[in-house]
């Protein structure tokens, strides 16, 4: 191990990480809020929208990011549609991310008994109040462990990154690696940098699910 | 518009090109999807071992596996291994290693949730019967766990499949390399990238889809 | 004086199969109806018809000579004049006692949240439950949620209350809490109508029983006629049945309502 060598690229690796968790972090907050919209369109059967929707989830479920990327980076600009690497970064992941994460609200808002919309709308509650206050909260904490579980795939696939040539982890390893030759050094490196951004969020996603399981207001007919 | 993009697939062998690079990243996936299906139901097993080290030995590897990104680990094989052993592996073999070092883990994690998924008073009620244990496995507790574990393990191989999108980046020519290529060779075609890129996003959405779409209905039928 | 609630000639089915075929009923201020029949007659889809939880296919629904029926864009409207409680309770697990009950006069009714409190107090207290404000759903008996389901209808200040079987999923032990508050409510003058297999409770809060059966109303008469001197060779039938096999459904069994208090 060369250590000096390390010591002298930390501060790379640190930028690195910045550019992969920002990213990272905005395309699971996109995602999220497209597959939230994405599951609503199909748990209320909306007409028409509900066709489409479908036709995405498909569609990003069943592509790689790799390929999804090459289109958006290297593709749409030859019929004019241009986007800089970091918006085809987030669009990039949003497309992949929606589609998991709307089927990780549906199934949450289908765990939600139909009766308890009919209970709202009986106290006078609008559609839109309804499942605001009624049904999403119930969702989301049926939904929270299958979200985790796509946040963190979602930041591990930002790895993919690197081919928008931005400087994201692996583009940093993969710099400094031809470069330099150090390569179980920068090869350390990345695995010590993968672990510090998600060992924090896996973290937090276990403690999080455990008290969605145990804050108690489950479907069990205790009496 | 007379040639500006579309005609570049039919221009001589070039989707017979494509085509061959699909097929090196499908057969990937197959090696690696027999191999993780045939080492996958071993590791189950050893995963509902009596013995708790074992237990925690390969909950711990199932763990750290999942937790790197892919691409990560292709790294540390493709790159890593040259310069610590000398193995100077070519990127088809590290992809089959890595991703099957991957998809035995996430098999086994699927055997093991299948099996203990079966209630035990399954196994009771089948001795209850009079039947003798190989007689309750045969009947009672293996067509149970093969309907839970199939669907689970078919969206496996379609994961499995995407993955190997990967292998572009550690210099394998596959089917996003041979796309490029092919753009190369015909730059003057401005609307190319475009087509190509495109072609390869449905190659792979009409390979997964299938696949994908058999589990759903699959889990569907013997929900 | 008009009927608050007039059902003029209902009909709904559900593919085909008619399960209400020109139903008419009505109701005066503070009166009590009571809709009786066998498994599968109608009875809850009446309700349900009645609050806009199901479009009817024919025939209209006029709350103080105002059409309700029909499709409409503010439906929530007319619920909030249109109690309902269900059998299932149906409060929201994931809210407390109070939240449950301030939800609906809170964002529906738009009151301010310390009147709303106050309101949702005074009727725990009343129906016995006033300690229970801070707990989740979960941690009460079934009596007691249904009691609270009971308060969270009140609460919105109905015209009128739509109670669907609300006994039926309750332990033997438990109905008879939970029908003293109806009877309680009824005789507060408050205007309701009752599907129930809770004879002897029919027979104690009802002004007016109708018969339904094969989505028909077969007979109408009050309690005292309907329930002794039955016109109906059906109802007469339906009663009958109703002595000797109390019902088909894993629910309490009427044994249990001579314990209830009936006199109004």
């Amino acid at each position: 191990m060369d250590w000096s060598f390390i010591t002298a690229h930390v501060p790379d690796f640190l930028a690195g990480a910045w550019v992969t968790l920002r990213f990272g972090l905005y395309g699971v907050a996109c995602s999220a809020m497209l597959g939230l919209l994405c599951s609503l369109v199909l748990a209320y059967r909306v007409p028409v929208l509900r066709a489409l929707v479908r036709a995405y989830v498909e569609l990003s479920r069943n592509t790689p990011l790799l390929v999804q990327l090459f289109f958006l980076y290297a593709g749409l600009p030859r019929i004019g549609i241009r986007l800089s690497a970091e918006a085809c970064a987030v669009v990039g992941l949003t497309f992949l991310g929606g589609g998991y994460m709307a089927e990780a609200f549906r199934s949450g808002l289908e765990a939600v008994d139909r009766t308890q919309r009919e209970a709202g709308e009986c106290i006078g509650l609008t559609l839109p109040q309804t499942v605001r206050y009624v049904v999403l909260p119930q969702a989301f904490a049926t939904a929270a462990p299958a979200v985790f579980a796509n946040m963190i795939f979602l930041i591990k696939e930002t790895s993919m990154f690197s081919v928008l040539a931005m400087m994201d982890l692996m583009n940093v390893a993969d710099t400094l690696r031809t470069s330099g030759g150090r390569t179980i050094e920068v090869l350390s490196m990345l695995v010590i940098a993968y672990v510090a951004i998600l060992l924090p969020v896996s973290v937090l996603a276990t403690l999080v699910e455990r008290r969605m399981r145990y804050a108690g207001f489950g479907h069990q007919h205790s009496v | 518009m007379q040639d500006s993009g579309i005609s570049i697939l039919f221009k001589g062998v070039n989707f017979q090109r494509l085509m061959g690079g699909l097929w090196v990243t499908l057969r990937i996936a197959l090696i690696t999807i027999g191999l993780s299906v045939v080492l996958g139901l071993a590791f189950g097993l050893l995963m509902l071992s009596r013995r708790r080290t074992l237990r925690a030995v390969c909950r711990a590897w199932l763990e750290i596996v999942r937790f790197m990104p892919q691409l990560v680990l292709l790294y540390l094989v493709y790159f890593g291994f040259a310069r610590l052993f000398g193995w100077d592996l070519d990127g088809e073999t590290s992809a089959v290693i890595v991703f099957t070092f991957w998809g035995t883990a996430e098999m086994g994690d699927l055997v093991r949730g299948a099996v203990s998924s079966i209630p035990l008073h399954q196994r009771e009620s089948a001795a209850a019967l009079g039947l003798t244990p190989m007689q309750a496995y045969r009947h009672v507790l293996i067509p149970q766990t093969v309907r839970r574990l199939l669907p689970q393990a078919i969206n496996l191989s379609t994961r499995i499949i995407k993955t190997t999108a990967l292998v572009k980046m550690i210099n394998v020519t596959e089917v996003l390399k041979v796309g490029q290529q092919i753009i190369g060779q015909f730059y003057r075609l401005r609307e190319a990238p475009f087509w190509v890129y495109l072609t390869i996003f449905i190659l792979y959405f009409l390979i997964c889809w299938p696949i994908s779409a058999l589990a759903g209905w699959l889990e569907k039928r013997w929900a | 004086m008009s009927a608050i609630l007039q059902v003029r000639h209902i009909s709904k089915g559900f593919e085909q199969n008619p399960v209400l075929r020109d139903v008419s009923l009505d109701l005066d201020e503070g009166q009590v109806l009571v809709v009786v029949g066998p498994s599968g007659c109608g009875k809850s889809t009446l309700l349900r018809c009645i609050n806009g939880l199901e479009q009817i296919d024919g025939g209209e629904i006029l709350l103080r000579g105002e059409v309700i029926s029909g499709r409409r864009k503010n439906l929530h409207l007319v619920r909030q004049k249109i109690g309902m409680v269900f059998q299932s309770y149906d409060l929201f697990p994931h809210m407390r006692v109070m939240d449950n009950l301030m939800l609906g006069p809170v964002k529906a009714l738009g009151k301010p949240k310390e009147q709303a409190r106050e309101e949702a107090l005074r009727m725990l207290a009343r129906v016995g439950l006033a300690d229970k404000a801070g707990v989740y759903p979960r941690t009460l008996s079934g009596g007691q949620r249904q009691r609270v389901a009971l308060v969270r209808a009140m609460l919105m200040q109905p015209e009128i209350l739509l109670l669907d079987e609300i006994t039926a999923a309750l332990d033997p032990e438990m109905v008879s809490e939970v029908l003293n508050v109806v009877l309680d409510l009824a005789r507060d003058g408050m205007t309701m109508v009752i599907v129930t297999h809770e004879m002897r409770f029919a027979e104690a809060v009802a002004d007016q029983v109708v018969f339904l059966e094969d989505g028909c109303v077969v007979e109408r008469n009050p309690p005292e006629i309907f329930f002794h001197r039955p016109e109906t060779d059906r109802a007469k039938r339906f009663l009958q049945s109703f002595d000797y096999a109390p019902r088909k459904r894993a629910a309490p069994p009427d044994t249990n309502t001579g314990e209830i208090q009936c006199a109004p």
